[in-house]
């Protein structure tokens, strides 16, 4: 069976500036498959590239067996896109934005509203608000709709659930969830962390280089690192003093807490104490479970100047 | 066909709603023609004028007759020649003429306040016309043709209809690209199998609408308000119209393909297409009077040559064949920026 993206050795340069650098991974049919990867990564070129909208430096991207650049015009009608921002047209309606790209693809809403029906729900009760007036959820929904109308075989979603609140990003990924076992193929990228256990696989992807590629568990599992969690009402000095400490590989914060990365030969108890002789008060430091940011952390540090 | 249908009517969704654009869209040729047409004109009514006369002739008393009963003139009256400079500081009058017999010939001299030039050119203008319709010996004949009475309107239609298109079809198509460009909108459509020539003919049909509606409010207002003279070449007017229209419209496309934000677009329509179009294209001063550059710079204007064309055609009421060299230009100038900017459009991957 064929994969349903097939990206081999894409590079991207805008200018000097590297945007891609040999990026390869599959998306396999019926995958829901997550992009990982901080602001500025390459994730919205890859997807321009994907999405036929630009030309690859090197290497080949392939959508449902369908090369990117030859054969673009057969892509088009297979995938839905949703680009970083929603874009909507904000004046029109619900109703006007949906049968609008509806008919721009040669479809009716009619047909087609059984797929879109489950998550549409609140919108429509409101199908002549204009999309300008409506909230973050309901627009990324709203968006969404308009790439499914024409049933697309894969699905390309930029950074879906940025500027949206909590409860509608939860109620997204189980959209996209469900969108999976109806046979979509989903590419979705994300700059936040957490979102990455609701994928399948994930490639991690920083500077425009693919990290790592593996199922969230597989990849949390071999992070392999003495993970400590570390508070004190002081945090800042906290922070300074752990950093200095030999034992200590590396210390950010993470959350309300600070993640200490430390060589086996660490003992908590030993370092609160040598912390409280240097006049750090209340020092508490526990293991803690890695998770995904602490693998990023851990695949860039090397990176950093 | 569907598929144009529905982005035109989106497009004319988006024209619609947006009130005030619209408001703006429709009262600006109004005003404008209004306002040019009565308010600002280079004609002067009502010149005040005072005469001092040594010794009463028939020939005297027959001219300041003719001047009181001039509309263009506010005869004032008699005056001694050391009241002059004193009515003029004053302001109570714009003009003086000293009418002095001299062995049975009569000599004129005309004092005239010059703090306003164009008001004091056209003022003695009217009075040499006066005085010289009157002298037997002058034998000075002026007619002015195409337009006898000097309106000012006549002149400035043409002009603001080259301005007014280029506002309507360049800034408007340019910035509704922009902008679908700006909120990613323009993406999705690039990425849906419809087709760019599609793309780009469904905004620029709806603009082309829009400029035709305009169009006719124009020359409804300028043959009735403006009492231009009706005559069959009305018809060429509205064909070199609609070219100069389909060339706005190519100008907006092409600056919608360099422009990256609608602030852009906006100051690249302004500055590089509205500005040289009322101050190079003779719509208000007369590219005679330029510098040889920027006599040459106009050339390159298309209101220039419309507003050329327009002025045969509306005015003198030529036919086509008199415009001819305006024509070639016009279509020149359209197809070259439509090949450039459709080439534009497509490397832009």
């Amino acid at each position: 069976m064929n994969s349903a993206i097939r990206i081999e050795n894409v590079s991207k340069r805008y200018g000097n500036l590297v945007a891609l650098d040999k990026v390869s991974f599959d998306v396999e049919q019926g995958e829901l498959f997550g992009l990982i990867g901080p602001d500025g990564s390459g994730k919205s070129s890859l997807y321009k590239i994907l999405a036929t909208l630009s030309i690859p430096e090197t290497g080949s991207a392939k959508v449902c067996g369908h090369d990117t650049v030859t054969d673009y015009k057969a892509i088009r009608t297979e995938i839905g896109y949703m680009p970083e921002k929603f874009s909507l047209y904000q004046d029109l309606t619900v109703s006007e934005n949906l049968n609008f790209f509806a008919s721009l693809f040669g479809v009716s809403v009619k047909d087609n509203f059984d797929l879109i029906a489950p998550f549409f729900g609140q919108l429509e009760r409101f199908p002549h608000r204009k999309a300008g007036a409506l909230s973050g959820g309901m627009k990324q929904k709203l968006a969404l709709s308009c790439a499914l109308i024409h049933r697309p075989r894969v699905l390309l979603l930029d950074e879906p659930t940025t500027g949206v609140d909590a409860v509608s990003r939860s109620e997204f990924w189980d959209v996209l969830a469900m969108l999976r076992q109806k046979g979509i193929s989903i590419l979705v990228s994300t700059s936040y962390m957490d979102e990455a256990d609701r994928c399948q696989r994930i490639a991690m992807i920083n500077k425009g280089r693919i990290l790592t590629i593996d199922t969230p568990a597989n990849l949390v599992a071999g992070i392999g690192e003495n993970l400590y969690n570390a508070v004190a009402p002081d945090m800042f000095r906290l922070l300074v003093a752990l950093r200095k400490l030999p034992q200590v590989i590396d210390c950010y914060t993470f959350g309300a807490t600070l993640h200490v990365v430390a060589r086996s030969d660490f003992n908590p108890a030993q370092a609160t104490a040598q912390l409280t002789s240097e006049g750090i008060t209340d020092v508490r430091i526990y293991p803690a479970k890695g998770n995904i940011e602490d693998l990023f952390i851990k695949l860039t540090r090397n990176e950093q100047p | 066909m569907a598929i144009f249908q529905s982005l035109v009517k989106k497009e004319a969704i988006h024209i619609i709603r947006d009130k005030r654009t619209m408001v703006i869209t429709l009262l600006m040729p109004l005003v404008l023609l209004l306002l040019f047409g009565f308010a600002i004109s280079t004609e002067v009514n009502d010149v005040r004028v005072v005469a001092v006369v040594d010794r009463h002739t028939d020939q005297t008393r027959e001219l300041l007759e003719q001047l009181g009963v001039n509309s263009y003139f506010n005869f004032q009256g008699l005056t001694s020649e050391n009241e002059i400079e004193n009515l003029l500081r004053a302001g109570k009058t714009d003009a003086a003429i000293i009418l002095r017999s001299d062995n049975g010939t009569l000599k004129t001299q005309i004092i005239a306040d010059a703090s306003n030039t164009t008001l004091a050119q056209t003022l003695t203008g009217y009075i040499q016309g006066v005085i010289s319709g009157n002298s037997a010996n002058n034998m000075m004949i002026t007619r002015t043709l195409y337009n006898p009475q000097m309106k000012s309107a006549y002149n400035f239609v043409p002009g603001i209809m080259g301005m007014i298109f280029i506002l309507i079809c360049a800034i408007m198509t340019s910035v509704s690209i922009v902008r679908e460009k700006e909120n990613g909108t323009m993406s999705l459509l690039l990425v849906s199998p419809v087709k760019p020539v599609t793309i780009i003919l469904g905004k620029l049909v709806p603009y082309f609408l829009l400029s035709c509606i305009i169009l006719t409010i124009m020359l409804l207002i300028s043959y009735t308000v403006l009492e231009l003279p009706l005559s069959v070449s009305l018809i060429n007017v509205i064909i070199i119209s609609l070219l100069y229209i389909i060339l706005s419209l190519s100008f907006g496309l092409f600056v919608s393909t360099i422009a990256d934000s609608q602030l852009t677009a906006l100051i690249a329509s302004a500055v590089v297409l509205m500005l040289p179009v009322i101050m190079l294209s003779g719509m208000i001063f007369p590219i005679d009077n330029m510098p040889v550059v920027l006599q040459w710079l106009s050339a390159v204007i298309p209101a220039r040559w419309y507003i050329d064309a327009m002025r045969k055609l509306m005015i003198q009421q030529l036919g086509l064949s008199y415009i001819a060299k305006d024509i070639i230009i016009l279509t020149t100038m359209t197809v070259v920026i439509l090949l450039l900017s459709i080439k534009k459009f497509k490397s832009e991957k």
